[in-house]
């Protein structure tokens, strides 16, 4: 009994010791900055004129704010994606998992733009949509004999643009996510679809769909989270956020904001609506999963 | 014909291997494009119809594109800042899944909620506070702040490797603790050897992203030669896009992709069962 009892205090001291590091990495760089960037954004926080409190002054400002309100537009409208994507992807997954020749070639070539940077496709697209010489237009001349918009400067076409790109990115890697899901699906629920009178058609709507809803509802989650915080590709292929403001998201007029005007309060009130969004809009995914995800039963 | 299933089935396979070819067409296209572009004479690059191979094939902007800009200095700050996270955050991310999983302690089921609530926090809503700290400090266009939160470890390969860890029998680790073996003797004889294809699932993603991180390089590093090797070519790309020599800056995102692409083609395979693992479990 000594002896377990002594062992139990050293475990519990190495534990503690282990989980050390994780713990000080969530205080310092994860709690500790959340709570200030929360008080911060009360403050008229300038690196020239240190901290001065301004109560809620900021979140009053950011709501008369039109570019703030263009940025939030735009990235409900880049979200389209979102469901874009994964539909693409689920019918990725379903010819992948036919088990033809050549899929698992075909697995690698539909997931490498997902795995190279988002810096360098970015630079890829911008060259593609390029009105003049890019190859998208030059295409459309040649097959269809019609005139491509100016993709990456027309008010109009910035967004679908990004759209494209970003679904023809990510499409791939969901589909993995979609093959795995369709393997784990026991064959015996298509047999008794089948003795049922089920033809694939209705096999797909009535046993495929409804079993893969768990995996639909983790992308569809992850894909809005990630989706809403999109930086890098507006960064790199829109001056400015783009004619008229019409790509900039919110994290991009975030990012001007504290490192282009130094407004740091202001921007850390944008991060805590754009953080609040991003909450809520979880929470509304989970709210309304168990009407429409499958459980088990 | 048709009502034969076993028919049937061929023919879907056929027709589903030819619209699989097509998209994969799509798919390498671009990358095609790239490639082609970075090959050509300045003066063929805006030629129409364009030239699909180039003619005369020009490997020289290859060689251009490193005496131009300081790309080495990008793949060297990148390659400095992915190793010093991945090897020590691999170490302490490893003793804390060890943890986790396997040892007693009170709180841990709390604690670990809590480390698992901070992947939700949305790196721009830290990013701030982070910044004027690290600028505090005066390691702005430095290296450190992108390395030195990795090295407190990383919490989806926390959350990864404890779901692996509840695969491995608690039994051997109790007879080892009777055994009278010290808890980081069990980790590292024990727990490590057989963690050992979850942690190189792991790395391969974590490379990735640390190789492809943007916003993070962007905010911290001003000066060309302390940039990693995304900001690198960002710079590059608006740099000579105004003088139209689009045949550098493909070379040079074309170079810049290789290490993931190769990365991604030798360990695809565990790379796409980790992310199927850790999607699956949730």
């Amino acid at each position: 009994m000594q002896t377990k009892v002594s062992i139990y205090k050293q475990e519990k001291r190495w534990a503690y010791l282990f989980v050390l590091p994780a713990v000080l990495q969530f205080f310092l760089f994860g709690a500790g900055p959340l709570i200030y960037s929360l008080y911060a954004s009360f403050t008229d926080w300038n690196v020239l004129f240190g901290v001065r409190f301004v109560g809620l002054a900021n979140y009053r400002e950011i709501l008369v704010t039109e570019r703030f309100w263009k940025a939030v537009y735009n990235t409900f409208f880049l979200m389209l994606g979102t469901p874009i994507g994964i539909a693409c992807a689920l019918m990725l997954a379903l010819a992948l998992n036919r088990r033809t020749i050549g899929s698992k070639l075909f697995r690698v070539i539909y997931y490498l733009p997902s795995v190279s940077s988002v810096v360098a496709i970015s630079i890829l697209w911008t060259w593609i949509y390029n009105y003049d010489y890019g190859i998208l237009n030059t295409l459309l001349r040649m097959v269809f004999g019609v005139d491509g918009p100016n993709w990456l400067y027309d008010p109009t076409w910035i967004k679908p643009s990004l759209i494209l790109m970003g679904v023809w990115r990510s499409f791939g890697a969901t589909a993995i996510f979609y093959l795995a899901a369709l393997q784990n699906i026991p064959q015996v629920y298509y047999e008794a679809a089948k003795i049922d009178g089920a033809g694939p058609w209705q096999s797909f709507w009535r046993v495929t769909l409804p079993l893969i809803t768990p995996i639909t509802f983790y992308l569809l989650v992850m894909g809005v989270i990630g989706n809403m915080q999109s930086f890098a590709e507006i960064h790199v292929m829109l001056s400015n956020g783009g004619t008229e403001y019409s790509g900039a998201t919110i994290v991009y007029f975030l990012w001007q904001k504290a490192f282009q005007n130094y407004e740091m309060g202001f921007a850390c009130a944008v991060a805590w609506i754009l953080g609040s969004i991003i909450f809520i809009l979880t929470l509304l995914q989970f709210k309304t999963m168990r009407h429409w995800v499958y459980d088990g039963s | 014909m048709l009502t034969n299933p076993k028919a049937q089935q061929r023919i879907g396979d056929i027709l589903v291997t030819i619209l699989l070819s097509l998209g994969a067409v799509t798919m390498l296209f671009p990358f095609a494009w790239m490639i082609s572009t970075s090959l050509k004479e300045q003066r063929y690059i805006f030629t129409l119809p364009p030239q699909w191979i180039p003619d005369p094939i020009l490997w020289h902007k290859y060689i251009e594109v490193w005496e131009k800009v300081p790309l080495l200095y990008g793949f060297m700050n990148s390659t400095i800042v992915a190793l010093s996270v991945i090897i020590v955050g691999t170490f302490t991310s490893s003793l804390a899944a060890f943890a986790f999983s396997k040892m007693r302690f009170p709180h841990k089921e709390k604690l670990f909620m809590f480390l698992l609530g901070t992947m939700m926090i949305p790196y721009a809503a830290v990013m701030i506070p982070q910044f004027v700290m690290f600028s505090n400090i005066g390691w702005v266009d430095t290296l450190w702040p992108l390395i030195l939160p990795g090295l407190f470890g990383n919490v989806a390969m926390i959350f990864f490797l404890r779901q692996y860890l509840t695969g491995v029998p608690t039994a051997i680790i109790d007879a080892a603790k009777i055994d009278g073996c010290s808890f980081f003797g069990i980790y590292w004889r024990i727990v490590l050897p057989s963690i050992k294809p979850a942690i190189a699932a792991h790395v391969v993603m974590w490379f990735m992203g640390i190789w492809n991180d943007y916003l993070g390089p962007v905010i911290y590093l001003t000066s060309p030669r302390k940039m990693t090797i995304q900001p690198v070519i960002a710079l590059f790309n608006s740099y000579y896009a105004s003088q139209n020599d689009y045949a550098l800056i493909m070379a040079a995102s074309v170079i810049s992709m290789m290490p993931v692409i190769f990365i991604f083609v030798f360990f695809q395979r565990y790379f796409i069962e980790s992310l199927v693992i850790s999607g699956m479990k949730e």
